[in-house]
Protein backbone atom coordinates (compact mmCIF):
# COMPACT_ATOMS: atom_id res chain seq x y z
CA UNK A 1 0.00 0.00 0.00
CA UNK A 2 3.33 2.38 0.00
CA UNK A 3 3.28 5.02 -2.81
CA UNK A 4 6.62 4.86 -4.66
CA UNK A 5 5.55 7.44 -7.48
CA UNK A 6 3.66 10.63 -6.98
CA UNK A 7 3.59 13.46 -9.62
CA UNK A 8 4.14 15.92 -7.14
CA UNK A 9 5.79 14.70 -3.92
CA UNK A 10 8.60 12.40 -2.77
CA UNK A 11 8.63 10.15 0.20
CA UNK A 12 12.28 10.17 2.02
CA UNK A 13 11.18 7.06 4.10
CA UNK A 14 13.44 6.42 7.52
CA UNK A 15 15.61 3.60 8.56
CA UNK A 16 13.67 0.23 8.08
CA UNK A 17 12.89 -0.96 11.54
CA UNK A 18 10.60 -3.80 13.00
CA UNK A 19 8.03 -4.33 15.03
CA UNK A 20 5.64 -6.61 16.96
CA UNK A 21 1.82 -6.62 16.31
CA UNK A 22 -0.30 -9.37 17.93
CA UNK A 23 2.85 -11.62 17.99
CA UNK A 24 3.80 -11.12 14.50
CA UNK A 25 7.11 -9.18 12.84
CA UNK A 26 6.23 -6.20 10.93
CA UNK A 27 8.74 -3.83 8.68
CA UNK A 28 7.84 -0.41 9.06
CA UNK A 29 10.32 3.04 8.25
CA UNK A 30 11.00 5.15 10.94
CA UNK A 31 9.64 8.47 11.07
CA UNK A 32 6.15 7.01 10.44
CA UNK A 33 2.99 7.30 13.09
CA UNK A 34 1.75 2.95 14.24
CA UNK A 35 -1.26 3.65 12.95
CA UNK A 36 0.38 4.52 9.47
CA UNK A 37 2.98 1.04 9.67
CA UNK A 38 -0.11 -0.73 10.59
CA UNK A 39 -2.08 0.77 7.30
CA UNK A 40 0.58 -0.43 5.33
CA UNK A 41 1.04 -3.54 6.22
CA UNK A 42 -2.91 -4.26 5.40
CA UNK A 43 -3.98 -4.25 9.28
CA UNK A 44 -6.99 -1.63 9.32
CA UNK A 45 -8.55 -2.93 12.88
CA UNK A 46 -6.67 -1.07 16.08
CA UNK A 47 -9.08 -2.07 18.64
CA UNK A 48 -12.79 -3.23 20.07
CA UNK A 49 -15.07 -0.58 21.56
CA UNK A 50 -16.07 -0.59 25.21
CA UNK A 51 -19.63 -1.72 25.32
CA UNK A 52 -20.18 -3.56 22.33
CA UNK A 53 -17.02 -4.65 21.45
CA UNK A 54 -17.20 -3.22 17.52
CA UNK A 55 -14.20 -3.05 15.36
CA UNK A 56 -12.12 0.52 15.79
CA UNK A 57 -9.87 1.96 13.34
CA UNK A 58 -8.67 5.28 12.87
CA UNK A 59 -11.10 8.72 12.03
CA UNK A 60 -8.90 11.81 12.09
CA UNK A 61 -4.95 10.32 12.21
CA UNK A 62 -4.62 13.81 13.71
CA UNK A 63 -5.13 12.93 17.41
CA UNK A 64 -8.03 14.44 17.96
CA UNK A 65 -10.77 11.59 17.90
CA UNK A 66 -9.39 8.90 20.10
CA UNK A 67 -10.69 6.19 17.67
CA UNK A 68 -6.89 4.42 17.22
CA UNK A 69 -6.42 3.71 20.87
CA UNK A 70 -3.73 0.54 21.40
CA UNK A 71 -1.69 -1.02 24.23
CA UNK A 72 1.58 -0.06 23.20
CA UNK A 73 4.51 -1.71 25.52
CA UNK A 74 2.11 -2.35 28.07
CA UNK A 75 0.57 1.20 27.71
CA UNK A 76 -3.04 1.05 27.00
CA UNK A 77 -4.81 4.05 25.41
CA UNK A 78 -1.89 5.33 23.28
CA UNK A 79 -3.01 7.29 20.19
CA UNK A 80 -1.26 5.53 17.45
CA UNK A 81 -1.99 7.90 14.89
CA UNK A 82 0.26 10.42 16.16
CA UNK A 83 2.74 8.11 17.97
CA UNK A 84 6.17 7.08 15.58
CA UNK A 85 6.64 3.70 15.42
CA UNK A 86 9.68 2.39 17.27
CA UNK A 87 11.98 -0.71 16.77
CA UNK A 88 11.01 -3.38 18.73
CA UNK A 89 7.98 -2.09 19.72
CA UNK A 90 5.00 -4.44 20.90
CA UNK A 91 1.89 -3.17 19.92
CA UNK A 92 -1.27 -5.08 20.57
CA UNK A 93 -4.97 -4.03 19.86
CA UNK A 94 -6.74 -2.59 22.76
CA UNK A 95 -10.18 -4.24 23.58
CA UNK A 96 -12.19 -1.82 25.57
CA UNK A 97 -10.89 0.70 28.25
CA UNK A 98 -7.51 -1.06 28.62
CA UNK A 99 -5.95 -1.70 31.99
CA UNK A 100 -3.00 0.52 33.44
CA UNK A 101 -2.55 -0.98 36.44
CA UNK B 1 6.65 28.19 36.23
CA UNK B 2 7.82 29.69 32.42
CA UNK B 3 6.99 33.28 31.91
CA UNK B 4 6.55 35.19 28.81
CA UNK B 5 4.76 37.73 27.07
CA UNK B 6 2.45 35.84 24.32
CA UNK B 7 2.23 32.09 24.58
CA UNK B 8 0.61 30.95 20.66
CA UNK B 9 -1.39 27.64 21.59
CA UNK B 10 -1.21 25.73 17.80
CA UNK B 11 1.55 26.24 15.12
CA UNK B 12 -0.24 25.98 11.76
CA UNK B 13 -1.07 28.60 9.52
CA UNK B 14 -2.92 30.78 11.77
CA UNK B 15 -0.58 30.55 15.35
CA UNK B 16 2.66 30.76 13.05
CA UNK B 17 1.94 33.94 11.30
CA UNK B 18 0.58 35.21 14.93
CA UNK B 19 4.23 34.48 16.18
CA UNK B 20 5.54 36.45 12.98
CA UNK B 21 3.73 39.43 13.64
CA UNK B 22 4.23 39.17 17.29
CA UNK B 23 7.56 38.66 17.49
CA UNK B 24 8.44 41.29 14.80
CA UNK B 25 6.73 43.84 17.37
CA UNK B 26 9.30 42.87 19.88
CA UNK B 27 6.81 40.74 21.82
CA UNK B 28 8.66 37.50 23.23
CA UNK B 29 6.34 34.28 22.22
CA UNK B 30 5.98 30.98 23.53
CA UNK B 31 4.62 28.42 20.11
CA UNK B 32 3.29 25.48 21.55
CA UNK B 33 2.01 22.65 19.40
CA UNK B 34 1.60 18.97 20.17
CA UNK B 35 3.08 17.80 16.86
CA UNK B 36 6.73 17.59 16.39
CA UNK B 37 6.51 19.40 13.23
CA UNK B 38 5.26 22.85 13.05
CA UNK B 39 3.04 23.83 10.31
CA UNK B 40 -0.72 22.30 11.05
CA UNK B 41 -2.61 21.02 8.39
CA UNK B 42 -0.41 22.62 5.65
CA UNK B 43 1.89 19.28 5.87
CA UNK B 44 -0.13 18.02 3.96
CA UNK B 45 -1.21 20.16 1.43
CA UNK B 46 -0.07 19.48 -1.70
CA UNK B 47 -2.53 21.32 -3.94
CA UNK B 48 -1.46 25.34 -5.18
CA UNK B 49 -3.45 27.51 -2.93
CA UNK B 50 -5.81 30.59 -4.22
CA UNK B 51 -6.20 33.93 -3.30
CA UNK B 52 -3.63 36.73 -3.51
CA UNK B 53 0.03 36.60 -3.68
CA UNK B 54 0.22 38.54 -0.09
CA UNK B 55 -1.45 34.69 0.81
CA UNK B 56 1.41 33.09 -0.74
CA UNK B 57 -1.07 32.14 -3.72
CA UNK B 58 -0.67 29.71 -6.56
CA UNK B 59 2.32 28.25 -4.15
CA UNK B 60 1.79 24.64 -2.81
CA UNK B 61 0.43 24.20 0.98
CA UNK B 62 3.23 22.60 2.12
CA UNK B 63 5.54 25.22 0.67
CA UNK B 64 4.10 27.54 2.71
CA UNK B 65 4.68 26.04 5.66
CA UNK B 66 8.28 26.18 4.87
CA UNK B 67 8.32 29.68 4.21
CA UNK B 68 6.49 30.25 7.60
CA UNK B 69 8.88 28.46 9.40
CA UNK B 70 11.43 30.24 7.58
CA UNK B 71 9.81 33.77 8.25
CA UNK B 72 9.26 33.36 11.90
CA UNK B 73 13.74 32.17 11.60
CA UNK B 74 13.94 36.04 10.98
CA UNK B 75 13.17 36.77 14.83
CA UNK B 76 14.09 33.94 16.42
CA UNK B 77 15.72 36.02 19.25
CA UNK B 78 12.35 36.32 20.15
CA UNK B 79 10.65 33.20 19.71
CA UNK B 80 10.60 29.93 21.80
CA UNK B 81 8.90 26.71 20.12
CA UNK B 82 7.33 24.17 22.26
CA UNK B 83 6.84 21.17 19.78
CA UNK B 84 5.68 18.02 21.10
CA UNK B 85 3.78 19.81 24.35
CA UNK B 86 -0.29 19.35 24.41
CA UNK B 87 -2.25 22.56 26.52
CA UNK B 88 -4.08 20.71 28.84
CA UNK B 89 -5.63 23.36 30.45
CA UNK B 90 -5.99 27.09 30.95
CA UNK B 91 -6.99 28.87 34.01
CA UNK B 92 -8.71 31.97 35.46
CA UNK B 93 -5.63 33.66 36.04
CA UNK B 94 -3.84 33.03 32.79
CA UNK B 95 -2.06 30.36 33.45
CA UNK B 96 -1.25 27.42 31.26
CA UNK B 97 -0.82 23.58 31.96
CA UNK B 98 0.73 21.31 29.29
CA UNK B 99 2.65 18.05 28.85
CA UNK B 100 6.05 18.22 27.30
CA UNK B 101 7.60 14.87 26.55
CA UNK B 102 5.81 13.29 29.49
CA UNK B 103 6.78 16.28 31.59
CA UNK B 104 4.01 18.52 33.42
CA UNK B 105 4.91 22.33 32.56
CA UNK B 106 2.89 25.23 33.81
CA UNK B 107 3.19 29.25 31.87
CA UNK B 108 2.53 32.39 32.48
CA UNK B 109 2.27 34.78 29.80
CA UNK B 110 0.86 38.31 29.63
CA UNK B 111 -1.51 37.21 26.96
CA UNK B 112 -2.65 34.19 25.18
CA UNK B 113 -3.61 33.49 21.52
CA UNK B 114 -5.83 30.39 20.65
CA UNK B 115 -5.48 28.89 17.01
CA UNK B 116 -6.14 25.52 17.86
CA UNK B 117 -8.15 25.13 14.58
CA UNK B 118 -10.95 22.75 13.75
CA UNK B 119 -11.41 18.86 13.41
CA UNK B 120 -13.51 17.02 11.19
CA UNK B 121 -17.30 16.55 11.25
CA UNK B 122 -18.48 13.37 11.42
CA UNK B 123 -22.05 11.67 9.83
CA UNK B 124 -24.54 9.74 11.23
CA UNK B 125 -25.56 6.42 9.33
CA UNK B 126 -25.80 2.70 10.31
CA UNK B 127 -22.19 1.25 10.85
CA UNK B 128 -20.39 4.50 10.46
CA UNK B 129 -17.55 3.35 13.00
CA UNK B 130 -16.40 0.55 10.69
CA UNK B 131 -12.78 0.94 10.36
CA UNK B 132 -12.21 1.94 6.54
CA UNK B 133 -14.37 4.72 7.17
CA UNK B 134 -12.12 7.56 7.40
CA UNK B 135 -12.23 11.62 7.98
CA UNK B 136 -10.86 12.92 4.12
CA UNK B 137 -8.02 14.63 6.04
CA UNK B 138 -6.44 11.71 7.48
CA UNK B 139 -6.78 10.05 4.08
CA UNK B 140 -4.94 13.26 3.57
CA UNK B 141 -2.21 12.86 6.10
CA UNK B 142 -1.74 8.87 5.43
CA UNK B 143 -0.93 9.27 1.87
CA UNK B 144 0.27 12.86 1.37
CA UNK B 145 2.65 12.50 4.90
CA UNK B 146 3.26 8.90 4.94
CA UNK B 147 3.03 7.64 1.74
CA UNK B 148 0.20 4.88 2.34
CA UNK B 149 -2.64 4.38 0.30
CA UNK B 150 -5.81 4.00 2.09
CA UNK B 151 -6.56 1.43 0.39
CA UNK B 152 -7.66 0.47 -3.52
CA UNK B 153 -11.04 2.37 -3.89
CA UNK B 154 -12.62 5.62 -2.24
CA UNK B 155 -16.05 6.71 -1.97
CA UNK B 156 -15.98 10.37 -1.39
CA UNK B 157 -18.73 11.80 0.60
CA UNK B 158 -19.11 15.44 0.52
CA UNK B 159 -18.51 18.09 -2.91
CA UNK B 160 -17.16 21.02 -1.22
CA UNK B 161 -13.81 21.90 -1.61
CA UNK B 162 -11.76 19.15 0.63
CA UNK B 163 -14.02 16.60 -0.55
CA UNK B 164 -12.91 17.40 -4.46
CA UNK B 165 -9.45 18.18 -3.97
CA UNK B 166 -8.59 14.94 -1.81
CA UNK B 167 -10.70 13.29 -4.60
CA UNK B 168 -7.62 14.58 -6.70
CA UNK B 169 -4.95 13.86 -4.50
CA UNK B 170 -6.40 10.32 -4.46
CA UNK B 171 -6.21 9.43 -7.74
CA UNK B 172 -2.72 11.23 -7.84
CA UNK B 173 -1.47 8.56 -5.40
CA UNK B 174 -2.97 5.91 -7.46
CA UNK B 175 -6.03 5.45 -5.75
CA UNK B 176 -9.56 5.11 -7.76
CA UNK B 177 -12.31 7.04 -6.75
CA UNK B 178 -15.79 5.16 -7.61
CA UNK B 179 -17.51 8.52 -7.08
CA UNK B 180 -18.57 11.85 -5.12
CA UNK B 181 -21.73 12.20 -3.34
CA UNK B 182 -23.25 15.38 -1.57
CA UNK B 183 -26.97 15.96 -0.21
CA UNK B 184 -26.86 19.10 -1.19
CA UNK B 185 -28.49 19.98 -4.18
CA UNK B 186 -25.39 21.98 -5.82
CA UNK B 187 -21.58 21.13 -5.71
CA UNK B 188 -20.63 22.95 -2.87
CA UNK B 189 -16.44 23.21 -3.87
CA UNK B 190 -15.14 25.70 -6.52
CA UNK B 191 -16.04 24.51 -10.23
CA UNK B 192 -12.65 24.42 -11.08
CA UNK B 193 -11.63 21.34 -8.84
CA UNK B 194 -15.36 19.74 -9.39
CA UNK B 195 -14.26 19.98 -13.34
CA UNK B 196 -10.78 18.57 -12.78
CA UNK B 197 -11.71 15.39 -10.89
CA UNK B 198 -15.12 14.70 -13.62
CA UNK B 199 -12.75 15.36 -16.47
CA UNK B 200 -10.92 12.12 -15.01
CA UNK B 201 -14.14 10.72 -15.13
CA UNK B 202 -14.95 10.62 -11.92
CA UNK B 203 -19.24 11.07 -11.72
CA UNK B 204 -20.40 13.64 -8.81
CA UNK B 205 -24.02 12.92 -7.39
CA UNK B 206 -26.00 15.44 -5.74
CA UNK B 207 -29.00 15.08 -3.69
CA UNK B 208 -27.49 11.58 -2.49
CA UNK B 209 -26.94 10.06 0.52
CA UNK B 210 -25.31 7.41 2.37
CA UNK B 211 -27.68 4.96 3.83
CA UNK B 212 -25.90 2.42 5.43
CA UNK B 213 -22.29 0.76 5.75
CA UNK B 214 -21.94 -2.91 5.13
CA UNK B 215 -19.01 -4.87 6.37
CA UNK B 216 -17.57 -7.58 8.48
CA UNK B 217 -14.43 -6.21 10.39
CA UNK B 218 -13.51 -3.51 7.81
CA UNK B 219 -15.98 -1.35 5.39
CA UNK B 220 -17.15 -3.85 1.85
CA UNK B 221 -20.22 -1.96 0.98
CA UNK B 222 -21.77 1.39 0.96
CA UNK B 223 -25.78 1.71 0.30
CA UNK B 224 -26.53 5.44 -0.98
CA UNK B 225 -29.50 6.73 -1.57
CA UNK B 226 -31.28 10.00 -3.58
CA UNK B 227 -33.06 12.43 -1.60
CA UNK B 228 -36.39 14.35 -2.67
CA UNK B 229 -36.16 17.73 -1.93
CA UNK B 230 -36.90 17.88 1.77
CA UNK B 231 -33.50 15.97 2.14
CA UNK B 232 -35.22 12.73 2.71
CA UNK B 233 -34.46 9.15 1.21
CA UNK B 234 -36.46 8.43 -2.03
CA UNK B 235 -37.64 4.82 -1.52
CA UNK B 236 -36.39 2.53 -4.03
CA UNK B 237 -33.12 4.44 -5.44
CA UNK B 238 -30.91 2.66 -3.20
CA UNK B 239 -27.88 1.72 -5.25
CA UNK B 240 -24.56 -0.95 -3.10
CA UNK B 241 -21.01 0.42 -3.89
CA UNK B 242 -18.24 -2.06 -3.49
CA UNK B 243 -15.84 -0.21 -2.00
CA UNK B 244 -12.88 -0.33 0.76
CA UNK B 245 -13.00 3.29 1.42
CA UNK B 246 -15.14 6.00 2.14
CA UNK B 247 -13.88 9.34 3.19
CA UNK B 248 -16.62 11.98 5.11
CA UNK B 249 -15.61 15.44 4.14
CA UNK B 250 -18.75 16.71 5.49
CA UNK B 251 -17.21 20.14 7.13
CA UNK B 252 -15.25 20.91 10.31
CA UNK B 253 -15.94 22.65 13.55
CA UNK B 254 -13.70 24.96 15.80
CA UNK B 255 -11.72 22.99 18.44
CA UNK B 256 -12.63 25.18 20.79
CA UNK B 257 -12.83 23.19 24.22
CA UNK B 258 -9.50 25.37 25.83
CA UNK B 259 -11.76 28.44 25.20
CA UNK B 260 -15.07 27.11 26.68
CA UNK B 261 -12.49 25.81 29.54
CA UNK B 262 -11.38 29.70 29.73
CA UNK B 263 -14.62 31.00 30.34
CA UNK B 264 -15.19 32.95 27.07
CA UNK B 265 -18.55 33.44 25.70
CA UNK B 266 -19.22 30.89 23.01
CA UNK B 267 -22.47 30.88 20.32
CA UNK B 268 -23.54 28.08 17.79
CA UNK B 269 -23.04 29.08 14.27
CA UNK B 270 -23.45 26.91 12.16
CA UNK B 271 -21.66 29.08 9.15
CA UNK B 272 -18.65 29.20 11.30
CA UNK B 273 -19.09 25.11 11.79
CA UNK B 274 -20.17 25.37 15.59
CA UNK B 275 -19.87 26.28 18.65
CA UNK B 276 -17.42 29.84 17.92
CA UNK B 277 -16.33 32.60 20.37
CA UNK B 278 -17.78 35.88 20.52
CA UNK B 279 -14.77 38.10 19.73
CA UNK B 280 -14.17 41.85 18.74
CA UNK B 281 -12.37 43.19 15.79
CA UNK B 282 -9.26 42.49 16.92
CA UNK B 283 -9.91 39.38 17.66
CA UNK B 284 -9.99 39.04 21.55
CA UNK B 285 -12.64 37.66 23.21
CA UNK B 286 -15.05 38.37 26.16
CA UNK B 287 -12.19 37.00 28.39
CA UNK B 288 -9.40 39.95 29.00
CA UNK B 289 -6.29 38.80 27.23
CA UNK B 290 -7.69 35.52 25.31
CA UNK B 291 -7.15 36.05 21.31
CA UNK B 292 -8.30 33.70 18.56
CA UNK B 293 -6.90 33.19 14.78
CA UNK B 294 -8.04 31.03 12.53
CA UNK B 295 -10.21 28.09 12.41
CA UNK B 296 -10.93 27.73 16.30
CA UNK B 297 -12.61 31.46 15.36
CA UNK B 298 -14.61 29.87 12.53
CA UNK B 299 -14.31 27.91 9.98
CA UNK B 300 -12.38 29.29 6.78
CA UNK B 301 -9.63 28.70 4.69
CA UNK B 302 -5.99 28.57 5.24
CA UNK B 303 -5.73 31.45 3.39
CA UNK B 304 -7.91 33.40 5.42
CA UNK B 305 -6.32 32.08 8.50
CA UNK B 306 -3.01 33.14 7.87
CA UNK B 307 -4.19 36.28 7.48
CA UNK B 308 -5.89 36.49 11.15
CA UNK B 309 -2.54 34.99 11.98
CA UNK B 310 -1.01 38.13 11.81
CA UNK B 311 -3.53 40.20 12.76
CA UNK B 312 -4.16 38.87 15.59
CA UNK B 313 -0.24 38.60 16.31
CA UNK B 314 -0.56 42.25 15.92
CA UNK B 315 -2.90 43.20 18.10
CA UNK B 316 -2.21 40.85 21.25
CA UNK B 317 1.41 42.37 21.13
CA UNK B 318 -0.25 45.98 20.81
CA UNK B 319 -1.96 45.08 23.91
CA UNK B 320 0.70 44.05 26.25
CA UNK B 321 2.77 47.18 25.13
CA UNK B 322 4.89 45.95 22.10
CA UNK B 323 3.10 48.18 19.32
CA UNK B 324 4.32 47.28 15.86
CA UNK B 325 6.54 50.84 14.23
CA UNK B 326 3.66 50.33 11.37
CA UNK B 327 0.86 49.53 13.31
CA UNK B 328 -2.02 50.92 11.87
CA UNK B 329 -0.34 50.66 8.36
CA UNK B 330 -0.71 46.75 8.90
CA UNK B 331 -3.52 46.50 10.49
CA UNK B 332 -5.86 48.54 7.62
CA UNK B 333 -3.92 46.19 5.04
CA UNK B 334 -4.84 43.04 6.97
CA UNK B 335 -8.55 43.85 7.56
CA UNK B 336 -8.53 44.91 3.55
CA UNK B 337 -7.01 41.14 2.72
CA UNK B 338 -9.52 39.61 5.16
CA UNK B 339 -12.37 41.85 3.59
CA UNK B 340 -10.84 40.77 0.30
CA UNK B 341 -11.00 36.86 0.57
CA UNK B 342 -14.49 37.34 1.99
CA UNK B 343 -16.09 39.54 -0.40
CA UNK B 344 -18.65 38.46 -3.38
CA UNK B 345 -21.06 35.74 -3.02
CA UNK B 346 -19.00 32.70 -1.72
CA UNK B 347 -18.08 35.21 1.31
CA UNK B 348 -21.65 35.70 2.12
CA UNK B 349 -21.97 32.47 4.63
CA UNK B 350 -18.28 33.48 6.41
CA UNK B 351 -19.95 37.36 6.34
CA UNK B 352 -22.88 36.65 8.29
CA UNK B 353 -21.42 33.94 10.72
CA UNK B 354 -18.42 36.94 11.68
CA UNK B 355 -21.53 39.54 12.13
CA UNK B 356 -22.88 37.27 14.75
CA UNK B 357 -19.82 36.69 16.90
CA UNK B 358 -19.16 40.34 16.48
CA UNK B 359 -22.69 40.77 17.72
CA UNK B 360 -23.27 42.98 14.71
Amino acid sequence: MRIDKHPILEFQRGKKIKFIFDGKEIEAFQGETIAAALHAAGVKVLGKSIFKHRPRGFYCAIGNCSSCFMVVNGEPNVRTCVTMVEDGMVVENQNGKGEIL
Amino acid sequence: MKYTDLAIIGGGPAGLCSAISAASSGAKVLLIDRNEKLGGQLIKQTHMFFGSEKQYASKRGFNISEILLDKLNDYKENVEILNNTTVLGLYEDGVITATKDEKYVKIKPKATIIATGASEKVLAFPNNDLPGIYGAGAVQTLMNVYGIRPGKKVLMIGAGNIGLIVSYQLMQAGVEVVGIIDAAPKIGGYLVHASKVRRMGVPILTRYTVKEAIGNDTLEKVVISKLDENWNPIEGTEEVIETDVMCISVGLSPLAELLQQAGCKMMYVPELGGIAPLRNENYETTVDSIFVAGDVAGVEEASSAMVEGYLTGLCAAEKIGFKHENYLELKKDYRNQLEALRSGPVGTKIRSGINKVMGV
